[in-house]
């Protein structure tokens, strides 16, 4: 039938432009521009290309296999948490607690080998159930007992770096030999991680543009009460996501476990959650929920990624880099909420 | 008489006084306020009655009941003939009884098509049928007379009475029996209300759906409605045939009823 493929890139909860009209050349300007302006991962994806541009023009290492490689295994990590976070903003939520599973997990892989002799396939299951087991606590603390995410999600984060702290005694430990095979194809091998990312992102976006879990999740957050009347199980939704991003989050660990070729109890923490979460806000999620995109997210990481291997590449310091990546953020916050403004004055034409 | 004329089963059912609805000696209290006092209401099937009243008459409380948000204290809800006991609002739904809520219903971000569709999606498993949804709503709104450019647009860009339409297509869709308009044309233009009127009209036309206006503005429930009910401090004050009653009578009632607590109360002072 042929029905399937059809509007996937779409950005989720952004309006869809209308059909052109006879316009005059300075209108059909402004269209154009307004057209580009909606398709949020469009903006994003334009400053991924001026970037790489940039960056290749100052100096010719930059488009080299080691360093596409080490730039990739830079965002890769960031887009993967940043698939949950983007769930979890759209319903009206957050996670700032998926950096402490994304450090637990290679140590609780390694206790599970080492001490009671799981087979590594099996522990890193064990691994990515206990990530599901974070979002339960997580989403039940939520949405049952109603404490705020932010809270909650500080709460077990702190929770579970004492739990990494406790159990490892802030010792690092070496990865052990029966899980190196696997870890080829989960993160040591150059384009492991990027290539997990990618496929990740592709099936997240499908399943936030194309089913029922993902027009829920944009319900759930668009109108919540309008959500709850039309009979979707909102604690469902918002639980589900918070089980999805914590397995995300011990699933990375893993990965970069094997990339680094350590088990390391500073690895992760609040890191690659600030960074995701700036990537799914340069990729176009509102903080204010029923609106984002997977994709965005990817190419916002990719962003953050490009500008950090880039400036140490042309030899400047890595000092002022915050400085950047925080001005990004800040200039993509304000222009999504002028956007906002602006699909409101749009929508009175 | 012809065979054709004859009752068929349906119209068997709908011997008289087998009402679609009756609310019978329902009250309600919250703590101290008590909100509805033995309430009794009934809704003829395909009938359009307004429910009217005041602020704090109880109207809210009532609508509450009946679409299975509170449980009442006391009474009792007869649906087309069977006692029942409305446990949820999705329960009351499941039974027919559906309410549109003004502001409530619809999701600003999705599309028209979604928002007609929501939780109740068509599948090509495991993905949404996104061509489905967008045919049938475009057929039903058609139907309906709600003409709408597209039904790819996000509802935030539709006016007040679009979303409106958008949210009845959406409960006689789901195959509403009894339909609930809570304030149906509150804060709407007079072609906007004129959009929702019209389409309270058709549907009493189609003859599907029982419906229950709730409102503040007399005039307008006047135009569409077979009969009205006026609610005052929890009770039902007056039960009329629209054509027998005007928004004469139904002010000067509620302004009686005002006169005589300014009076009562400048006694006790």
């Amino acid at each position: 039938m042929g029905e399937v493929v059809q509007d996937s890139a779409e950005v989720v909860g952004a309006p869809v432009p209308r059909p052109a009209r006879q316009r005059s050349a300075l209108g059909s300007a402004r269209h154009g521009a307004a057209v580009l302006l909606r398709q949020r991962e469009a903006t994003v994806f334009i400053v991924v290309l001026l970037l790489v541009l940039y960056f290749w023009r100052r100096t010719p290492l930059f488009l080299t296999h080691d360093s596409l490689v080490i730039i990739t295994q830079t965002a890769a990590p960031w887009a993967i948490i940043a698939i949950g976070e983007v769930l979890l903003l759209i319903c009206g939520e957050m996670d700032l607690s998926v950096g402490f599973v994304f450090t637990f997990s290679p140590f609780l892989m390694y206790f599970l080998i080492s001490y009671y002799g799981f087979p590594a396939l099996a522990a890193m299951v064990v691994c990515l159930l206990f990530g599901l087991l974070v979002g339960v606590v997580n989403g039940v603390l939520r949405v049952v007992v109603g404490v705020p995410a932010f809270i909650t999600t500080l709460g077990t984060g702190f929770v579970l770096s004492g739990i990494t702290l406790v159990t490892s005694h802030a010792y690092p430990e070496l990865i052990p030999a029966s899980a190196q095979g696997i870890g080829r194809w989960l993160g040591t091998a150059g384009w492991a991680e990027v290539s997990w990312a990618i496929i990740l992102v592709a099936l997240f976006q499908i399943i936030l543009t194309r089913t029922r879990w993902g027009l829920h999740t944009i319900a759930v957050g668009g109108n919540p009460l309008g959500a709850r009347e039309a009979g979707i199980n909102v604690a469902r939704i918002k639980i589900g996501n918070f089980m999805i991003c914590s397995m995300l989050g011990a699933f990375v660990g893993l990965q970069e476990m094997f990339r680094a070729q350590s088990i390391d109890p500073h690895s992760g923490d609040y890191t690659p959650m600030f960074f995701a979460v700036a990537a799914a806000v340069l990729g176009g999620t509102a903080m204010t929920g029923g609106s984002g995109s997977i994709i965005g997210a990817f190419f916002g990481a990719s962003v953050l990624a490009i500008v950090q291997g880039g400036f140490s590449l042309i030899g400047i310091s890595a000092n002022p880099l915050p400085i950047i990546v925080g001005g990004a953020i800040l200039v993509a916050m304000i222009a999504n909420v002028q956007l906002e403004r602006f699909r409101k004055a749009g929508r009175l034409t | 008489m012809t065979i054709a004329d004859a009752p068929t089963p349906a119209a068997e059912a709908a011997t008289p006084g087998a009402d679609i609805l009756r609310v019978e000696h329902v009250t309600k209290r919250f703590g101290a306020v008590t909100a509805l006092v033995d309430v009794n209401l009934r809704l003829a099937r395909g009938e359009v009655l307004g429910l009217i009243g005041d602020n704090g008459a109880g109207k809210s409380t009532l609508l509450k009941i009946l679409c299975g948000f509170h449980s009442p204290d006391s009474g009792r809800i007869v649906l087309d003939g069977q006692d029942v006991h409305l446990r949820s609002v999705v329960h009351a739904r499941s039974l027919g009884v559906d309410v549109v809520y003004q502001d409530l219903a619809l999701v600003d971000q999705l599309s028209v098509y979604h928002n007609m569709f929501l939780n109740r999606e068509r599948l090509r498993w495991p993905l949404l049928s996104n061509r489905k949804m967008r045919t049938i709503a475009r057929q039903r709104l058609d139907e309906m007379g709600i003409g709408l450019g597209s039904v790819d647009l996000p509802v935030a860009n539709l006016s007040g009475g679009q979303r409106q339409a958008i949210a009845v297509a959406r409960a006689v869709y789901g195959q509403a029996k009894i339909l609930l308009l809570d304030e149906p044309l509150a804060a709407m233009g007079a072609k906007e209300a004129a959009l929702i009127l019209d389409l309270i009209r058709d549907l009493k036309q189609s003859g599907n759906v029982s419906i229950i206006v709730i409102a503040h503005n007399y005039g307008q429930v006047l135009e569409v409605c077979d009969r009205v009910n006026l609610l005052q401090h929890g009770m039902i004050a007056l039960d009329k045939a629209a054509k027998d009653t005007s928004v004469q009578e139904l002010n000067d009632i509620v302004i009686e009823e005002y006169r005589r607590a300014l009076q009562a109360r400048q006694r006790s002072a």
